[in-house]
């Protein structure tokens, strides 16, 4: 992972100012600037090198990793590597099933999660609808409860919905979510901080906008589609992205309804690793292919990924 | 949330429609209603579905004995489920866990993460690297990060050996996960070190809601580094302070995943948490009835405690 080598868009220039400084203030200032890049780098170190260990350990055979722990050659990828491990991780556990299946499922999650939660914030925001005031905070009020909270009447309430299959018979009905796609999507399509957070942004798109195109004879679905989404790109990058990394990383929810393994998701097949034999060369393999899309999206829209979080914040 | 949007010139009146008249606006409004009802559909339902239904669920099962997969119908059983609850000595030992873990995860990461967003809010050379690499374990999921870290701590592991080295054998280190004294401290390192670049940059983006001429005029003054931070930035930080404190004990409280991949509790239940006790019974044994009796509690104390940190942050500011 060459997160070093990344080209990183620097920082607006520090317009220093200017100020003649007296000689303490100044060796002082000094002091707590070394002292600061001390830190940084220190830092940098304790977040980076465990991550690197992780990467450098799925390159070597298991008898090396502990060979190499007690000096720097466990941070680098030196003496025999190889992508054995990563082919030994195909064979013990169906990986590429599961990583199809963890894409699909955070995709269509993000995609569908986008599409109905910022048409709900477009009726809040935009339209006069009756009881509108009393849905929002219901909306709003959902926000308190932790999913975990949840999870288990959860399990117990999918396990009663209906659900139909297309056949050769046509449509037929069965009992319970339990061990499908769809259990796995669906109930996080629908999210209140999504929609707050469309909310806030249509907000400040001005409304004479939609009056203008109300006027050409669009309808309220055109203005959604043609003038505020277009509008929305920020609103929509920090919706995917606080969508995507819990879809991605979901681990309690697949554990409890998801048995059969054509169907399972990434993370679960962690579990694989500890049935027979532990190889942590293999371990650290998985780990790392399972990972790599994330940093890989991560540093791609790094900026985006900061601003999202950073508006999660305003959550509580 | 800025918006970048540039208003259009506004529309020379001349030439347009006259404003429709009475009737027709009412005909509209009632399409506008029933538009914007259709919008808010899918939200609204999938919400009642999966957040309301399960909630009121809750309520309603953790007085009954429903089990996951049953050929009996659930049946009202009263308080039996919090009788047995508060009698069951692993509840209690998980109450004192997520307790511990909380009381110290919330200061330890929220002091850690003000200091880092502080580092990294300075206009130097490579800020965006420093801000890039502390928030890698973020976007790493905790399932990995509790993976590595297990192989990290054990008692040859990696951790162990740096200890070995640098104190020069001195210390020898702990069998970090199967020792009851270490076990905790050594899942509370773990997650600091996962979660802490989150709320870096939630303390930055309220740090960034201070107004710069507050700085130049103190620079101007010639005050201390400590004087900057005492008079200027913790008071400027109030709302971000209590937002932190907020979202940080209800993580905490919520512990699980490093459990369920770490120390399945153990040894001797030292590492067990409420959530983790509530997805033992309601999934391994399959008793929904008493794990939303868990799940019921967990609720009430998680609601109880956000509502006495809003209070005190509310006193204070």
């Amino acid at each position: 992972m060459a997160i070093s080598q990344v080209a990183i868009p620097e920082v607006a220039p520090a317009s220093a100012p200017h100020v003649v400084l007296g000689q303490k203030t100044a060796r002082k200032k000094r002091v707590v600037g070394i002292g600061g890049w001390i830190l940084r780098i220190g830092l940098a170190v304790l977040f980076l090198f465990p991550i690197l260990f992780m990467f450098v350990s799925s390159l070597k055979p298991d008898q090396q990793i502990f060979g190499d722990l007690s000096s720097i050659a466990a941070f680098l990828p030196i003496g025999n590597i190889s992508m054995d491990n990563y082919a030994a991780v195909f064979d013990r556990v169906p990986a590429a099933r599961f990583l199809v299946n963890s894409i699909g499922i955070s995709a269509i999650t993000v995609i569908a999660g986008i599409l109905v939660n910022s048409l709900a914030a477009f009726a809040l925001s935009r339209m006069r609808v009756r009881g509108k005031t009393v849905i929002l905070t219901l909306i709003i009020a959902t926000l308190i409860v932790p999913f975990e909270t949840l999870a288990l009447p959860l399990v117990w309430w999918v396990n009663q919905l209906p659900s139909f299959e297309l056949t050769e018979l046509g449509f037929m009905f069965s009992k319970g979510w339990i061990d499908t796609y769809q259990v796995q999507i669906i109930p996080f399509v629908a999210n209140a901080f999504s929609i707050y957070l469309f909310h806030q942004y249509f907000e400040s798109i001005p409304k004479e906008l939609d009056e203008a195109a109300r006027m050409d004879g669009a309808g309220w679905f055109r203005i959604y589609r043609q003038v505020v989404m277009p509008l929305s790109g920020p609103a929509i990058a920090t919706v995917a992205i606080l969508t995507f990394l819990p879809a991605w990383n979901s681990y309690l929810w697949p554990l409890m309804v998801v048995q059969t393994e054509e169907l399972r998701p990434v993370m679960v097949g962690v579990q694989y690793f500890f049935q027979l034999n532990v190889s942590w060369g293999e371990v650290m393999a998985y780990s790392t292919l399972i990972t790599l899309p994330v940093v890989a999206l991560f540093i791609a829209f790094q900026r985006s990924f900061v601003n999202s979080i950073a508006s999660s914040g305003v959550k509580g | 949330m800025t918006s970048t949007i540039e208003r259009p010139p506004a529309a020379p009146a001349a030439g347009r429609p006259a404003r429709p008249s009475r009737p027709k606006r009412d005909r509209t409004s009632k399409t506008e209603n029933l538009a914007g009802l259709a919008m808010l559909t899918p939200a609204v339902l999938l919400l009642a579905l999966f957040i309301f239904v399960p909630a009121i669920l809750a309520f309603g099962l953790a007085f009954t004995n429903a089990r996951l997969i049953s050929p009996y119908p659930a049946t009202f059983v009263g308080l039996d489920n919090f009788v047995r609850l508060f009698a069951d000595a692993a509840f209690f030992r998980a109450l004192i866990n997520v307790g511990y873990f909380a009381l110290v995860v919330v200061p330890l990461q929220a002091g850690l993460a003000l200091v880092m967003a502080i580092l990294v809010n300075k206009k130097v050379r490579g800020t965006t690297f420093f801000r890039t690499v502390y928030f890698l374990p973020v976007v790493t999921s905790m399932v990995v990060v509790s993976l590595l870290w297990l192989f990290m701590y054990r008692q040859d592991g990696l951790i162990n050996v740096i200890i070995d080295r640098v104190t020069f054998g001195l210390v020898t280190g702990p069998d970090w996960l199967n020792d009851t004294t270490t076990s905790m401290p050594a899942i509370i390192l773990m997650s600091v070190w996962q979660g802490v670049g989150f709320h870096m940059i939630i303390w930055l983006s309220g740090l960034q809601t201070i107004p710069a001429d507050l700085y130049e005029a103190a620079d101007l003054d010639g005050v201390s580094p400590w004087q900057r931070f005492r008079y200027i930035t913790w008071p400027g930080l109030s709302a971000t302070r209590s937002l932190i404190l907020v979202t940080i004990t209800i993580q905490a409280l919520s512990l699980f995943t490093q459990i369920s991949v770490m120390t399945q509790g153990g040894p001797l239940n030292s590492t067990t948490t409420v959530v983790y006790e509530a997805v033992e019974s309601g999934f391994a044994q399959q008793e929904t009835g008493y794990a939303s009796a868990i799940s019921l509690v967990f609720f009430v104390i998680v609601l109880l405690i956000s509502v006495v940190q809003r209070f005190l942050s509310r006193e204070k500011a």
